[in-house]
């Protein structure tokens, strides 16, 4: 075993003090029939071998092409300082901080973690993590049912489509029902649609979920969306990206009830899908349905301030079946990264990443415009956006041959829509180079040129 | 052995000084700190990404847009470093200390995982990208589900769910989806036993189930006439945890999940112990049906404070069909790729978003690699060594409720201590951090009193071992003999004990109101 201390000695002591010969006496209490002979793994493989290997495996993957594509996941710059922090033993070897004497460190990353989310979201409570942006909502579709004793949701169809499906999952078709709002061809969500599925009496909604920018990039009127949904006396949920915060009116702001979120951009790597970060905060009047833990400041029993996980009768270790969710290990170290992201990149830096973001987008949205891919939809946007392009799928595959990553076929979620299935979702961020633009654009012309010949 | 200093915490009244001086061996020591929002002050600038052109903003209306800049900490790298560096002293980790944390399987998270997990050819992939461009990654999630499969028994292993939690909501939903694929509407209830973990419970109500509790036998095991009495045409499923949360292997698991399935219900298996039969016991092949991973206690992924984790489900040939998308498929010339949304309509749909948290997959990759076989099987019987081995030394000094051969954990009880002196388990705990050890779980499973749930591990050394029964032994004879010292505990930590009472009546979760930015930006 690569990574254990005992000596052949130790083990003979152990075994002499417990009077047993063999260590299969201590297997003796699984039966027969049922007693594994053995597995049939590769290895065991020295530190070296496995290092050669696993670089072997990362280098197959193709990290080297200029990349437009978001759809919910984002490349931002990340300062230096936030691996080495996230990179310090004291905070990934430790556990969940049920000692809090000697969880001082964890505890207070979360205060600040759920105090700076607080700020963005403009919202009281922030749980300490999720697992990402699409079970944080499906938490909050849960939420939403719990508070309102309601049994039916309503999700636009700007939603996240891997969120919706998420929530579907959790969401028991037979209990609660799901329904979505659709869009207009602005992009925006049909507001009369919302108001006609909201004025059902005879089924309640419990929660309204809009996407703030929703998956096509639009900015959403999500003040008048709450509005209407408070006006049937359902809480409105926003779907909100963190960075976009820096520079977007905050859900409290405009009266959301909850806001969630995939916390990826803020400090965390792309990882084909994860550990992310699920963001979830609520108004105060809906903390204790929140699911996860809390950290709350307090006092030792000499007056010292000092921080312990609280209201934890919400939580499955003590009220089981009765509790608000079954979460447990949740995202804390992802929590911690974005909170050094946070003070690291700090307020400036964090708006000047945002609007940055959206100035390379308009520079992309004019370059692909020239080349001939207008844009889909005509409301407004921050820094993603769908282009039309006949025969997407295939001029997206061309491009990669020509180092280019050009955004997400919108095909691959909509295949049967008329109008996405011939569409690209592209987005910038403030690492977008104009030089990956000018050679996108180039290469679409000569791409969509090989097409139609 | 640090000194002993004051701390006064900023806008606070002068602190006390920490406790007596009797301080052993300190878990941790360090000072407590500032938030970073008392280290903020306005106009401290950082230049980390350029400043935008002017006009970057153009054609979003007015109304969409934040009117004051969120009032985010301004602080500059060096004070925001040496911040989380001085945190960082106040935790206790793995890598600082033994950390006997009973069910949560803190073993060492090998440092080689975490340099794998930062290749930048696995941390800079996007999820969405093309399958071609990711065949590096889509080969060592095919490798883990194969090596899964054979560590369970099963038949196929879906590496989406994020947590040992959520991977019991998603076998709970496949239980679901099979009985709804038969017709079988009836079937509303769950079957847990007493001892186990708190997230079965929780799972079995947020897939819409009822839970019914059965109680444990004398032995610490299922009770087999209360299991009987209480299946029937209402069951869905046991969920079982085995090892038990005592520690203890079911050995009535063949008559459990053949009752079980007898009356017409699946059995999930709770793998959370996984460490303690790895080439042992295989749940497929005691006919479990499904079961779940947890990668973060198993396979050495670090907790990271709370997570991430990622918890695998095993499923065998019944629930197959129902196993969330997407799955990872080798096409014919041996190449990888993603399911496709709708490619196949039986699934329970997606738990999460995209196809699971990888990096955390890469690691358990990297542990399952360096052990091989033989390897992982040695880990399984030095854990189990090690538990008998405390759990031999403490029988004369602490009570021993199941006092047989445990598997990779076991209960130790401080009622014996209670009754003699006044000293409960939480301030054997909290003693325990002054002799520089974590405190094993306590109170936990919640059918022994005055519990101590105590999980050496495989990695830590016979003299560890020793050391932490000699601390435990220390603590019983003090409590015989300066049992206030005891309910004062800890002495020497950065904090003393908590006013839990009030963080929960009064809750304060956030530094301060929101107010927006106090200075405006500068465009």
């Amino acid at each position: 075993m690569p990574y254990g201390p005992h000596t052949p000695d130790d083990r003979a002591r152990m075994r002499a003090a417990l009077g047993i010969a063999s260590i299969d006496e201590l297997f003796e209490d699984i039966p027969l029939a049922v007693r594994a002979p053995g597995l049939d793994l590769p290895g065991p493989l020295t530190e070296l071998e496995l290092s050669f290997r696993l670089r072997a495996l990362a280098g197959r993957n193709r990290i080297d092409l200029a990349s437009f594509l978001g759809a919910g996941v984002y490349r931002h710059y990340v300062p230096a300082a936030v691996d080495q922090i996230a990179s310090r033993g004291e905070f990934y070897t430790a556990y969940t901080p049920y000692q809090p004497e000697i969880s001082q460190g964890t505890l207070q990353t979360i205060y600040e973690y759920q105090s700076m989310l607080a700020e963005l979201t403009a919202l009281d409570a922030v749980s300490a993590s999720h697992y990402d942006g699409a079970t944080a909502t499906a938490e909050a579709a849960l939420m939403c049912l719990r508070a309102t004793g309601r049994a039916r949701i309503l999700v636009s169809a700007g939603v996240h489509p891997e969120y919706l499906a998420t929530t579907r999952t959790y969401l028991d078709g037979s209990r609660f029902a799901l329904e979505t709002v659709p869009l207009r061809a602005d992009g925006t969500t049909d507001l009369a649609a919302l108001e006609r599925l909201l004025a059902d009496a005879s089924a309640p909604v419990a929660g309204v979920l809009v996407a703030q920018p929703n998956v096509f990039g639009i900015l959403e009127p999500m003040a008048e969306a709450t509005r209407l949904a408070h006006a049937a006396g359902a809480l409105l949920v926003a779907v909100v990206e963190p960075v976009s915060l820096a520079v977007l009116a905050p859900p409290g702001a405009y009266g959301a009830d909850i806001a969630a979120g995939e916390g990826q951009p803020l400090g965390l790597p792309l990882g084909y899908g994860g550990p992310y970060l699920g963001i979830l905060a609520a108004t105060s009047a809906l903390m204790r349905q929140l699911p996860g833990r809390l950290v709350g400041r307090t006092t030792d029993a000499d007056g010292r301030r000092a921080f312990v996980m609280t209201l934890r009768a919400r939580e499955q270790d003590i009220r089981r079946e009765r509790a608000a969710s079954n979460i447990c290990t949740n995202q804390a170290l992802c929590a911690l990264a974005a909170t050094v992201y946070l003070a690291t990149i700090g307020p400036h830096g964090l708006r000047d990443a945002a609007a940055l973001g959206a100035a390379r987008a308009r520079e992309l949205e004019r370059a692909l415009a020239a080349a001939g891919a207008p844009r889909v939809h005509a409301g407004p946007y921050l820094n993603e956006f769908a282009v039309h392009v006949s025969d997407a799928p295939r001029v997206h595959a061309a491009l990669l041959e020509r180092g280019i990553l050009a955004g997400l076929p919108l095909a691959t979620w909509f295949p049967d829509d008329p109008v996405l299935r011939d569409a690209l979702l592209v987005c910038a961020t403030e690492v977008t180079q104009t030089a990956e633009i000018e050679a996108f654009a180039a290469a679409l012309r000569d791409v969509r040129t090989e097409v139609v010949a | 052995m640090s000194e002993h200093i004051d701390v006064v915490a900023p806008g606070d009244a002068p602190g006390a000084p920490f406790g007596a001086a009797d301080a052993l061996c300190p878990a941790v020591g360090a000072a407590l700190q500032p938030t970073l929002d008392e280290l903020s002050r306005p106009g401290r600038r950082t230049a980390r990404v350029p400043h935008p052109p002017a006009g970057a903003l153009d054609g979003i209306p007015a109304e969409q847009l934040r009117s004051l800049p969120p009032a985010l900490p301004e602080v500059a790298e060096p004070d925001a470093v040496r911040h989380f560096v001085n945190l960082s002293h106040l935790n206790y980790a793995v890598d600082t200390g033994f950390y006997p944390l009973g069910s949560c399987t803190m073993k060492w998270n090998p440092k080689i995982n975490e340099w794998a997990a930062r290749l930048a050819g696995f941390a800079d992939l996007h999820p969405l990208a093309p399958d071609a461009l990711a065949q590096g990654t889509l080969e060592l999630l095919w490798d883990l589900e194969r090596w899964l499969c054979e560590v369970s028994g099963m038949r196929a292993v879906t590496l989406q769910p994020a947590a040992g939690a959520q991977g019991e909501l998603t076998g709970i939903l496949m239980v679901r989806a099979w009985h709804r694929s038969r017709g079988d509407s009836a079937r509303s209830e769950i079957i847990v036993p007493d001892s186990s973990h708190g997230t079965n419970p929780a799972t079995a109500s947020m897939a819409g189930y009822r839970t019914i509790t059965v109680k444990s036998d004398a032995r610490g095991g299922v009770d087999l006439d209360a299991l009987r009495a209480v299946l029937g045409p209402r069951t869905a499923a046991i969920m079982l945890t085995n090892p038990s949360t005592l520690g203890l292997f079911e050995d009535q698991v063949c008559e459990i999940v053949d009752a079980v399935h007898a009356a017409g219900g699946l059995a999930y298996m709770d793998g959370a112990n996984m460490n303690a039969v790895l080439g042992k016991f295989r749940p497929g092949d005691a006919g479990f049906d499904v079961m779940h991973f947890n990668v973060h206690k198993t396979f050495s992924t670090p907790h990271g404070g709370g997570g991430p984790g990622a918890g695998p489900v095993a499923v065998g040939e019944k629930l197959l069909p129902f196993l969330p998308s997407p799955r990872v498929l080798r096409e014919q010339d041996g190449s990888f790729r993603l399911e496709r949304p709708g490619e196949r309509p039986t699934s329970i749909g997606r738990v999460r978003s995209h196809v699971g948290s990888t990096g955390v997959l890469v690691r358990a990759y990297a542990y399952l690699l360096a052990h091989g076989a033989a390897g992982l099987e040695e880990v399984s019987e030095d854990a189990v060594l090690a538990a008998n081995y405390l759990r031999h030394r403490l029988r004369g000094t602490y009570e021993i409720p199941y006092d047989r051969v445990c598997k990779h954990e076991f209960v130790a009880s401080a009622s014996n201590l209670k009754r003699e002196t006044g000293v409960r388990t939480l301030d054997v705990a909290k003693r325990l951090i002054d002799h520089g050890h974590h405190p094993p779980t306590i109170y936990f499973p919640l059918i022994v009193e005055e519990a101590l749930l105590i999980e050496p591990t495989e990695t830590e050394s016979l003299e560890t071992l020793d050391d932490f029964a000699g601390a435990l032994e220390a603590i019983a004879a003090e409590a015989h003999e300066d049992p206030e010292a005891l309910h004062s505990a800890p002495h020497s930590a950065p904090v003393r004990r908590l006013d839990e009472a009030t963080a929960a009546r009064q809750p304060d979760l956030h530094w301060r109101p929101m107010t927006g930015a106090q200075m405006p930006c500068l465009d």
